[in-house]
């Protein structure tokens, strides 16, 4: 059980983000990403899910491993927050959202709809959702946007005890998530280089 | 699938959901044609099979480009697509999802309009029977559409001029199927054409609109 990737480029709006990024995560392991603005982090974690194919080299993981976490949380405004849980624990065929209530401090929200949440709150529910998902990788794209201090420490705390349960996580962040063991890595290290001009063929100007 | 399906039919019924507005769209165009056109039932029953399916046909072109963009706009597309459903299955159920909260009442309040239109009494079966048969070919179809414009921002114009010219045969075997009832004339090559029409769209356009959305969601 592992996450391993070798010499992956990928590609953002038809033009190469990143190259040769290679990297191995076993069970228990987490991977923070780094990197400026506009670097390539989530392209990267998207290619990782599977939402675009990558250009060159090769991800290799077991199949239904990957939660995806994005910017978006992915809720519905008018149900609440026990029902948006229970939704995406039915899709992935899993049925236990008490847990996830607990942990990411919710019980008491679990009746509101999520539209009168407050944006941490939101997040939270977001990330709660990665925990009814049951997969063992979780790709999570800056995770921390609007949380405060204590629920940055409750996250930390979180990731830290699904590593604890065999899990992998690849995180990119801006700020410390308080989880030393974390093996980082700056994206800015395989910034693609641009194709040289006159180069190519003229044609694939127009795919 | 069938949380997906439940949620789908949930957020249609809640607030803002848009549940109705075809309906109501519906109601609308089968009361203003009488007043516009004038009530000599002769007239109206005449024209009555056209209106209706045209008016069905709208109502359900007006509430085609929700199936996807609220789904993208908050992120769960990408979050469906990454989950271990098939997309193919998530799309056919979507389309399951427009149609019964779109056609499937459209279907039913079909007759009273019709009663509006003065549709003659031996029409009201093959009406019922043409949309029942018919509509969800419309709503395949426009799903095809919403996921071919899911990332434009206001794409409900170009989804509109999309979906428009395949709702043609649609149109033209439905009104055809009521009109021929209308009359007392045999219905069933019609009926056989738009039946033919739907179990294609059914059976072929789920995997297009699964591909074209995996391609827009890159």
């Amino acid at each position: 059980m592992g996450l391993n990737v070798t010499d992956l480029a990928c590609a953002r709006g038809g033009l190469a983000m990143l190259e040769g990024v290679s990297f191995s995560l076993s069970s228990g392991a987490a991977l923070v990403l780094r990197g400026p603005n506009g670097c390539g982090k989530t392209t990267l974690l998207r290619t990782l899910a599977g939402l675009q194919p990558a250009l060159a080299g090769e991800i290799d993981c077991p199949p239904d491993a990957i939660a995806y976490a994005a910017h978006a949380d992915g809720l519905k405004a008018t149900l609440s927050v026990a029902e948006n849980l229970r939704f995406w624990a039915a899709i992935y065929g899993t049925s236990d959202i008490d847990t996830a209530l607990d942990q990411m401090n919710l019980r008491a929200l679990a009746g509101r709809a999520a539209q009168n949440l407050s944006a941490g709150q939101k997040r939270r529910l977001g990330l709660a959702r990665l925990m009814v998902t049951g997969r063992p990788v979780w790709v999570l794209d800056e995770p921390t946007v609007s949380l405060d201090v204590a629920s940055v420490a409750l996250f930390g705390d979180i990731v830290r005890h699904h590593l604890a349960g065999g899990g992998m996580a690849v995180i990119a962040t801006h700020i410390d998530l308080g989880l030393p063991e974390a093996e980082i890595l700056d994206l800015s290290r395989f910034k693609a280089r641009f194709p040289q001009a006159g180069t190519g063929d003229f044609d694939e100007a127009f795919l | 699938m069938i949380a997906l399906l439940m949620r789908d039919l949930r957020l249609a019924f809640r607030a803002g959901g848009g549940f109705g507005l075809g309906l109501a769209f519906f109601l609308i165009l089968a009361v203003l044609v009488p007043l516009g056109i004038g009530p000599e039932p002769q007239t109206l029953a005449r024209i009555a099979p056209g209106i209706l399916w045209v008016g069905a046909l709208l109502a359900c072109l007006l509430s085609l480009d929700r199936i996807f963009a609220l789904d993208f706009e908050d992120g769960s597309l990408d979050l469906l697509a990454t989950a271990p459903v098939p997309l193919e299955g998530a799309v056919s159920i979507k389309a399951l999802a427009h149609w019964l909260t779109t056609g499937l009442p459209l279907v039913m309040i079909s007759p009273v309009l019709g009663l509006l239109l003065f549709l003659p009494s031996e029409a009201y079966l093959w009406l019922v029977i043409s949309l029942a048969v018919g509509t969800p070919a419309l709503s395949v179809i426009g799903t095809f559409g919403a996921a071919l414009t899911v990332g434009l921002k206001r794409g409900g114009l170009l989804l509109s001029l999309l979906v428009l010219p395949l709702y043609i045969p649609t149109l033209v075997f439905g009104a055809e199927v009521v009109s021929r009832g209308a009359m007392g004339l045999a219905v069933d090559t019609p009926l056989a054409l738009l039946a033919g029409i739907t179990a294609g769209a059914v059976a072929i356009l789920p995997f297009a609109s699964a591909h074209v959305l995996r391609i827009n969601l890159r």
